[in-house]
């Protein structure tokens, strides 16, 4: 089927569904690098326009990326909930967003309607809102889920404390992890990506965490980012896994270049159910995600940077997660080139997920060669912490040392508790009131000295 | 009227810190900003503008013009050609990297062609810093162990990714090439040298996985010159004797590697 409009007198033809959405989407030079950017701004708004008027079911019945071809588009078709999906059944993309928008839109009906939409539908629609428009729809989500924290209650902001070290340095993780816990960071989860993919390094890493968590009693998760099958693997041995971690993609080809299937995540899935190690829920998996994998990998089939990203929430979905991140800016400027772009992207990216029944949090960070810097930081965290994110990562001083890229930093999080008046998830709060850090306006108090710091000592001398 | 100066501080190393002992020991064992303290909820503002310098480093790392003559001065007596890529611009270099990998068509036309075993390109990449600073040396330091290697004339390459090396070797029909090019600038180093050996390579064929890389090329904190090029001169020999680079080709040179990041490679969604 073929789309079309007239705009200033010029009639736009877009041949396919993924012309048009390619076309619909705002300005990014991942688009662009894989020639599916409009070619003016013109065409772009004109875009707009006839996406305005396809039906939704139009995404069920002419799939981007071929059923026979793709696992993840089967995945997406034969999970669709028609029953979920019949409140909106009649809609257009146009009708769509305004009833998003709408008052009767609430947090129960949209969480009723997720399992009927599409990846597609939603990055659809993403495409005809301004920014204002993502974080209003996404403010109202809410996808609550649990491991030992709870992770998305109104009112609440999680942290990823990530204490990275380039050599995995026992004493340099430590000393890292000692200076988050004060910030009052980590109920999300205690989360390093390690030097190596080893299974040696990894399981030295795993034990540290779970000594230091078990020791103080801390009710929080610990990850150490590796390849699946890596998890499999210690978790057969006896390693303390908390959490499975992956990175996916938004089709069978870029998650093949990841070395994943969905096969191999049900596996990892299953075995870190059967650990039982969570105390206040059962989501056992942490996925990553970020706009540009695809075309990174060469398999992106013509789809848009951003509706491809929107089809991985589909993979994670399956697994009921306890986190899921997209890393927005890490990727490069190749495919989000400056702050404006990563902001909209993480906007786009929280408001997809989220719709799709997702626990979305955001990696907000650049690297050096984007034209970005911290006052972009801080604008995505405010925006994001508006729009209710369940958690952001952060980093020692927001300069991670490992992966040498920016993030947020602990006192960012710090920033965004105070001026929304955001707490930590309620069991990582009540456990930082019990080791009095709490100070009286629920605030992180400053501290010189704490018996934490035990954490750092021993290892340090 | 009077005038204040400041020195304007350097992050990092336990003198630099006012904060307890802890602190103190805790940060020799890790170059993560740790143990900032506070000013309300946010940075004090020395740790604020410690961070903004070690970033405006960076982002002038990888805005700084290309000088091809400071690397042809570092190398008297070697000849050199100079070229660019089909990216005109560092806007377009920054969002295109399929341009950064071809050269400009007029620049491919006059590249000499000769009997050589390796062609050096050195290449801007993401730090022209890094170039400026270590790149003459890691060519004179390697060259100086290969002896009867047949050396064609330095590429000195501008707007250049590290695959412009396949497009310049096929030009110059040579067997091997070794790029050296600037990595990413990241905050706490804004110069670091990357070195990429190819043995055969052909353009647009040629993937990451058939190249052997060193990188953190950057003394006294990175890999040394010396240690550059034995570890490099060393890797040539033996890709000479298999007739090929990549993952097949080890290095066994010497098992300490120095952390470094690829300057090219999206790290995106393999970072866990």
């Amino acid at each position: 089927m073929s789309y079309a409009s007239v705009l200033g007198g010029h009639r736009y033809r877009f041949d396919t569904l993924a012309r048009l959405l390619a076309a619909a989407s705002p300005e990014r030079s991942g688009d662009r690098l894989a020639g599916l950017a409009a070619a003016s701004a013109q065409e772009r708004v004109a875009a707009r326009w006839a996406l305005a008027e396809v039906p939704l079911t139009d995404f069920l019945a002419e799939p981007l990326i071929p059923y026979e071809s793709d696992d993840v588009t089967r995945l997406i078709l034969d999970t669709h909930d028609p029953v979920a999906f019949a409140p909106v059944a009649s809609m257009t993309v146009g009708g769509f967003r305004e009833w998003l928008l709408s008052p009767g839109a609430d947090a129960e009906t949209l969480a009723a309607v997720s399992p009927g939409l599409t990846p597609e539908m939603v990055a659809a629609v993403s495409k005809l809102m301004g920014n204002a428009d993502l974080v209003a729809v996404a403010r109202k989500v809410r996808v609550v889920t649990a491991f030992r924290s709870t992770i998305g209650l109104p009112g609440r902001l999680a942290t990823r404390l990530q204490p990275n070290h380039p050599t995995d340095d026992p004493a340099g993780v430590a000393a890292a992890l000692l200076d988050g816990l004060l910030l009052g960071s980590g109920d999300a989860v205690i989360g390093i990506n390690p030097a190596t993919d080893s299974p040696k390094a990894v399981r030295d890493l795993l034990e540290l965490l779970d000594g230091v968590i078990q020791r103080y009693a801390i009710p929080t998760q610990s990850c150490v980012l590796c390849h699946v099958t890596t998890s499999v693997e210690l978790m057969a041995k006896g390693a303390p896994v908390d959490l499975v971690f992956q990175s996916i993609a938004g089709t069978q080809a870029a998650n093949a270049s990841f070395g994943v299937t969905p096969g191999l995540l049900d596996e990892a899935y299953e075995a870190a159910l059967a650990l039982d190690r969570g105390t206040a829920g059962r989501n056992v998996m942490y996925f990553e995600t970020g706009q540009g994998s695809a075309l990174s990998a060469g398999a992106h089939h013509g789809v848009d940077q951003q509706t491809v990203e929107a089809r991985a929430y589909a993979l994670a979905r399956r697994y009921d997660p306890l986190l899921v991140n997209t890393v927005v800016g890490f990727i490069g400027p190749e495919y989000l080139y400056d702050g404006r772009q990563i902001l909209r992207a993480a906007l786009e990216d929280h408001f997809c997920g989220k719709l799709l029944g997702l626990p979305m949090g955001l990696d907000i960070c650049y690297t050096n060669h984007a034209d970005a810097d911290d006052d972009d930081i801080a604008t995505m965290l405010t925006m994001l912490g508006v729009a209710g994110a369940s958690f952001v990562i952060c980093t020692p001083g927001g300069d991670d040392i490992m992966l040498n890229y920016q993030s947020a930093s602990y006192h960012d999080a710090l920033y965004l508790r105070e001026v929304l008046g955001l707490r930590p998830a309620p069991e990582f709060e009540a456990w930082l009131d019990s080791i009095g850090l709490l100070d009286e306006r629920g605030g992180i108090r400053e501290v010189t000295s704490h018996p934490l710091t035990a954490i750092g000592k021993e290892l340090a001398a | 009227m009077s005038e204040v100066t400041v020195q304007a501080g350097e992050f990092g190393g336990a003198a630099a810190v006012p904060a307890s002992d802890l602190w103190s020991a805790l940060r020799r064992r890790t170059q993560a900003r740790i143990g900032l303290g506070r000013a309300g909820s946010a940075l004090p503002t020395r740790h604020r503008l410690e961070l903004q310098a070690a970033h405006a480093a960076a982002r002038d790392a990888v805005h700084s013009p290309f000088a091809p003559d400071v690397i042809a001065a570092g190398l008297p007596g070697t000849p050199t050609v100079r070229v660019r890529s089909a990216a005109a611009d560092r806007l377009t270099y920054l969002q295109r990297p399929d341009l950064g990998r071809r050269l400009d068509p007029v620049d491919r036309a006059h590249l000499p062609t000769g009997d050589w075993d390796v062609v050096f390109v050195v290449a801007d990449g993401l730090s022209s810093r890094a170039v400026h600073e270590h790149a003459a040396a890691v060519v004179r330091a390697t060259t100086a162990r290969l002896g009867d290697w047949r050396i064609a004339p330095v590429v000195l390459a501008e707007q250049a990714r590290v695959a412009l090396g396949d497009d310049v070797a096929a030009a110059m029909d040579t067997a091997m090439v070794v790029v050296l090019i600037g990595e990413r600038p990241g905050m706490s180093a804004a110069d670091s040298l990357g070195a990429y050996l190819t043995y055969g390579p052909k353009p647009g064929v040629t993937t990451d996985a058939d190249r052997n890389c060193l990188s953190n090329i950057r003394p006294p904190l990175g890999l040394s010159y010396e240690g550059a090029a034995g570890k490099l001169a060393g890797l040539m020999g033996r890709a000479r004797e298999l007739g090929r680079t990549g993952v097949e080709l080890k290095d066994d040179h010497d098992q300490e590697e120095a952390p470094g990041v690829d300057p090219e490679r999206p790290e995106g969604l393999t970072r866990g």
